[in-house]
């Protein structure tokens, strides 16, 4: 079947088998090899991307459903040179170690910024919390680190948090 | 993967058309494209319902509608369901990730299947995955499976946070299918087990669900509480949807759901009876629980979940009560 998507602002055209995940799709026929596949069943967040803006695991989006959608990979957070704000964060802040996890992390993180709303830390469900460290832990949970940066990686975030 | 057709609907009545024998509905893909990696569903066609314009969260005077195709991340953060069903929403959040909530469809909430090791994986044995061919989990792994109304062919236990909620809320489920259109309350789409494990539920093939009707909120206080293996990202050992309406002492109205400890949202209505024109204290609260699970049968490795419910049943009282 014939899709048209838009990658990291790119408009492309392929041809996938219905049985192609989005993930495999970015990593082998597009030749995008931030997003990673860790688990490749929901439970580990290091395929994570934005689609049409929001946080998704690649790994479970069938590529065929994809038709349409805006995708953005971790190559696509920076402005050409300029890192996004998160990247330069989780430098300065050693956010990471072997960095398998760290594009799952970088584009959870940057989705989770736009997702205002409680979360299941919220004390009260009306208002929308503040992005304490406790509310970042929630929030990250789908994005497992093996090396454990998390300390380094919720610090990383806490900067750039509003 | 098996290979299969696949093909968006248009319109719910789109969506029935297409159904063809060997057709499985796809939300957001989150439970069903890992059971076709694992080889567990092995659909001819998909039927890609995501986009259909079941997306709205709606107030119809005192009740609330909602799309099936509604995402569990923009349920739990309305300003209808958190302003006046914050249990929902706190069922809705205390489950999975952000990421898989941003994926996740009401209806395919509702319709994920059971975790049960066994049923997800092929060269077992499994009464719900190839009826007649044995349950392992009674004699092996079952500690994340059923006390309550499991049968000798199945103790698997329905994983969902937001259906616990559903149950406690009488939430009515609208379907439209071949047959026509139906309505099913809540916990009434789910089934027990019995004899035919193979069924989840009381759907037919080709029923699709379109949406999830609230009625009015019930009176009193009410909170979602889940137990779990570590604090984030797990499904539940248990869970307990809980509303309470205590005037001057006593319990004018009382409504209690339990989660993944049976088949289905378990509505645990011996205990509310005990409860309801009775004091809200804690030794009638004990009272409850124990006449509740009376009816448990638990297996060696997950009779821990006995108390585990008590407990929780009992917490959940005494922190509404207060
Ligand atoms: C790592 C991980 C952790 C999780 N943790 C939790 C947790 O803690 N608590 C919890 O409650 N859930 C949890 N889940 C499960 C998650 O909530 C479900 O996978 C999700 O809600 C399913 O929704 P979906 O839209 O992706 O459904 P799909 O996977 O698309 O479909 C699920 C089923 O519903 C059917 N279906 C879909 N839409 C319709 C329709 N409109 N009408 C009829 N049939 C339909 C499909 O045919 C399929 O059988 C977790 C999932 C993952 C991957
Ligand atoms: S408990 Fe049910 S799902 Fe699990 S192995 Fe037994 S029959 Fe299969
Ligand atoms: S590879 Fe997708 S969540 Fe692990
Ligand atoms: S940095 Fe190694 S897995 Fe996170």
């Amino acid at each position: 079947m014939d899709i048209t998507l838009k990658v990291n602002g790119v408009s492309r055209t392929v041809a996938v088998d219905p049985r192609t995940s989005l993930l495999d799709l970015l990593r082998e026929r597009l030749g995008l090899i931030g997003a990673k596949k860790g688990c490749d069943h929901g439970q580990c967040g290091a395929c994570t991307v934005l689609i049409d803006g929001r946080r998704a695991n690649a790994c479970l989006a069938l590529a065929v459903a994809m038709d349409g959608r805006e995708i953005t990979t971790v190559e696509g957070l920076a402005q050409g040179d300029d890192l996004h704000p998160l990247q330069a964060a989780f430098i300065e802040h050693d956010a990471f170690q072997c960095g398998y996890c760290t594009p799952g992390q970088l584009c959870s993180a940057a989705g989770m910024l736009g997702e205002p709303g409680p979360s299941a830390v919220t004390g009260d469900i009306l208002v929308d919390p503040d992005l304490t460290p406790e509310e970042i832990r929630e929030r990250m949970s789908g994005n497992l680190c093996r090396c454990g940066a998390y300390v380094n990686i919720v610090s990383a975030i806490a900067e750039v948090a509003p | 993967m098996k290979t299969f057709e696949y093909a968006r609907a248009e319109s719910p009545a789109d969506a029935v058309r297409k159904f063809a024998p060997g057709a499985m509905y796809l939300g957001g893909g989150t439970n069903l494209v890992d059971l076709m990696r694992l080889g567990v569903a092995r659909p001819d066609h998909l039927v890609d319902v995501s986009r259909l314009p079941l997306d709205a969260v709606e107030e119809a005077g005192d009740r609330v509608r909602i799309g099936a195709a509604v995402r569990n991340s923009d349920l739990a953060a309305h300003p209808l369901i958190r302003s006046r069903y914050p249990m929902l929403a706190r069922a809705l959040l205390a489950g999975a990730s952000g990421q898989v909530r941003n994926m996740a469809t009401v209806a395919g909430n509702l319709l994920q299947r059971t975790r049960c090791a066994y049923f997800q994986d092929v060269t077992r044995p499994c009464n719900k995955r190839e009826p007649g061919s044995g349950c392992p989990a009674i004699e092996g792994d079952h500690t994340n499976l059923a006390i309550l109304g499991a049968s000798h062919a199945c103790v698997a236990t329905h994983p969902s946070d937001m259906a616990v909620a559903l149950a406690a809320l009488d939430a009515e489920v609208h379907v439209t299918g071949p047959g026509g259109d139906k309505i099913i309350p809540m916990p009434g789409l789910h089934r027990l087990p019995g004899d035919a494990p193979e069924r989840d539920t009381v759907l037919d093939p080709g029923d699709l669900i379109t949406g999830v009707e609230l009625p009015a909120p019930p009176p009193g206080a009410s909170l979602y509480r889940k137990v779990r293996e570590r604090a984030s990202f797990a499904f539940a050992l248990a869970s307990i949807a809980a509303v309470l309406d205590v005037r001057d002492g006593t319990v004018a109205g009382c409504r209690i759901a339990l989660g993944s400890l049976a088949h289905a949202p378990w509505r645990a209505e011996r205990a509310e009876q005990v409860l309801v024109g009775g004091p809200a204290t804690g030794e009638a609260f004990l009272t409850a629980a124990e006449a509740e699970l009376e009816q448990a049968r638990a297996l060696p490795r997950n009779a821990f979940k006995v108390p585990l419910a008590r407990n929780l049943i009992v917490r959940a009282l005494e922190e509404l009560a207060s």
